[in-house]
């Protein structure tokens, strides 16, 4: 692939080259097919070099340290097979990583997806003040997740925290007081109003640019057919939607995959695990307990489930709209 | 007529309700800056009695914030410089030539995206070990360059392929070169693309934790988030000292936010809609 000893000749060629760029397919005679790839080759040489050493070598790493006992330092040479995932499968911690993740999906589903939609419709209508509160809304998507984590670390302070204040004799939540992410009950509820707080302008954002693409003459012609607000709402806007809804979905579980920062700031993952997720898990085995080895094998885990659900949803959910995942996947981050 | 008023208004209640659970916690530590952590703590609903500034002040005088804001400025520049030169650059070729591969190294990088950054974190570090960089803003930088590549790329040879293949054909018979029509026609035509993975770069590093949290042990690289989470636990008790430093911490993100919003917006919605 890269190819030192044409590059030269291919630096005085270059105009040569260039003359037809649209026309080297594989047709092209030998010579100019090469001298077309070593050009190329510049172009694409540090792009593919970053995305080697840095994101395709270091996954590689991690299946090859998931193999091995490994302290981290040396040579891994305590080689065990798969018997860290072995371990992994059997973990209560990691099965509870799993499972917590996957309610924090379907917490997002119902909760957070359907708040940002209705915010969105409401926003899409013309009315005094729409860009200020926009903004607002999205403003906490821009604040780092340590900053948002140690603010509601402080707000949710049981006994003397603002929520306390707040939700004092209230029926419903008042029972809520004193607790919030010191009790193993509360905390992942309460973990979930923060990422809400903090993400769900970013899904409100998205839905506002595809709510762009629902031409009003359709909403108008179905209002003079006699389609009440909802009616519209649901048969119109919605379908229109859809692609929009899926990426945001995609996004959405992508980004409790890989849930760390708020989480190592706000609980490190207790009280007894209770709001513990795949990467406090592997970060805890890997950087904590120096068992790199397995906290390898919990990485290519993660990897595998990523891979696995993006296929799949790639496959049988967006289809058509994979390019339109694929720009805005590093956004949700 | 009424009827529509009153739909008007109970609209911006709603949206009013919605806005204070985003505004509240945010008006809440502006405030509570200005607190004693013992009034944050007995009145956290209250004004501040009396207003103490010190808490903002004391920060602003020390060394320590400025470094990492510094820091954290130095590695997000280099970080989006480093990933948009390499993007452009590869998004060029990706977009204008055919030659073999072409295909499967697009989607190799395309398939980059489904991998969160935490998921290859572990061994990262145990690679920029290897490689001496550990406690070096360049263990930082080279990786966060790599994984904002996808999408930078994505975004750029989008836009590239809207510029028409006639302008270069003029150009070579011009004289140009390959590299003097990307360098010279190509980018300065794609400002407005440019701008906006930039943008989405610089924030993408300005607020990435776990990296830097692994790569920047010491005091002297650290950057403003490994550095709140540090204070945090250096004045664990000291709320009203905690809440100070993170106001002051989210003014540079919040005055970027209003120069470049649509940028912002605009890269992160783009292709949510094109479907």
């Amino acid at each position: 692939m890269t190819e030192p000893l044409t590059l030269p000749a291919a630096a005085g060629d270059r105009r040569r080259t260039a003359r037809t760029p649209r026309e080297r397919g594989s047709r092209a005679p030998l010579g100019r097919r090469l001298r077309g790839w070593a050009a190329t080759t510049w172009f694409l040489l540090p792009a593919l070099l970053l995305f080697f050493l840095f994101v395709l070598i270091p996954i590689a790493v991690a299946l090859y340290t998931s193999l091995f006992k490994w302290g981290g330092f040396g040579r891994p040479e305590d080689f065990v097979g798969l018997g860290n995932y072995r371990k992994l499968a059997a973990d209560p911690v990691f099965r509870g990583d799993l499972w917590r993740g996957l309610l924090i999906v379907v917490l997002s589903l119902v909760v957070q997806l359907p708040i940002a939609l209705g915010t969105a419709v409401l926003l899409n209508q013309r009315m005094r003040g729409r860009a200020v509160y926009r903004a607002v809304f999205f403003a906490p998507y821009i604040l780092s997740e340590v900053i948002a984590g140690v603010l509601f670390g402080i707000i949710f302070l049981p006994g003397s925290g603002l929520a306390d204040e707040l939700v004092g004799g209230l029926p419903l939540v008042g029972g809520l007081a004193g607790k919030w992410f010191s009790d193993p009950g509360t905390a992942l509820p309460t973990l979930f109003a923060v990422m809400t707080w903090k993400y769900f302008g970013f899904h409100m954002m998205i839905y506002l640019a595809g709510l762009q693409g629902v031409p009003a003459e359709i909403l108008e012609a179905a209002a003079i057919d006699g389609a009440g607000p909802w009616r519209r709402f649901r048969s119109v806007t919605l379908p229109l939607l859809a692609p929009t809804l899926r990426i945001s979905v995609f996004l959405s579980v992508i980004g409790s995959i890989q849930l760390f920062d708020l989480v190592w700031v706000t609980t490190t993952g207790g009280p007894t695990n209770s709001t513990e997720t795949m990467a406090v898990t592997m970060f805890q085995f890997g950087f904590k307990r120096y068992q790199m080895g397995y906290a390898s094998a919990i990485s290519v885990a993660m990897f595998l489930i990523s891979m696995v659900f993006s296929l799949l949803y790639q496959r049988y959910a967006l289809r058509r709209d994979l390019e339109g995942a694929v720009t805005s996947a590093g956004g949700a981050r | 007529m009424r009827a529509a008023a009153v739909r008007g208004l109970s609209r911006h209640a709603l949206v009013w309700v919605l806005g204070s659970f985003v505004v509240v916690p945010l008006l809440y530590a502006v405030i509570s800056g200005f607190k004693t952590t013992g009034d944050l703590t007995t009145d956290p609903a209250g004004l501040p009695h009396p207003w103490k500034v010190s808490n903002y002040t004391g920060i602003l005088s020390s060394d320590t914030f400025w470094r990492q804001i510094g820091n954290s400025v130095l590695i997000a520049v280099a970080t989006t410089l480093i990933t948009v030169a390499a993007a452009a650059l590869a998004a060029f070729a990706f977009a204008r030539y055919a030659f073999r591969g072409r295909e499967f190294f697009f989607t190799l990088f395309a398939a980059g995206l489904m991998f969160p950054p935490a998921v290859a974190v572990l061994p990262l570090f145990v690679l920029l070990r290897s490689f001496g960089l550990l406690d070096n803003p360049l263990g930082v930088i080279l990786p966060q360059a790599a994984f904002a590549l996808p999408m930078t790329l994505i975004i750029l040879r989008s836009f590239f392929r809207t510029i028409p293949a006639e302008l270069e054909e003029a150009a070579v018979m011009d004289g140009c070169t390959r590299f003097g029509f990307f360098w010279r026609i190509l980018l300065p035509m794609a400002r407005p693309a440019l701008g906006t993975v930039s943008v989405l770069a610089i924030v993408t590093s300005w607020n990435n934790f776990l990296l830097p949290l692994l790569v920047l042990g010491g005091q002297k690289w650290q950057t403003i988030p490994v550095g709140i989470q540090q204070f945090q636990g250096q004045y664990a008790t000291n709320y009203a000292l905690v809440i100070a430093y993170i106001v002051l911490a989210m003014v540079p993100a919040i005055a970027f936010y209003s120069v470049a919003e649509r940028q912002l917006i605009g890269g992160l919605t783009a292709g949510a809609t094109k479907g």
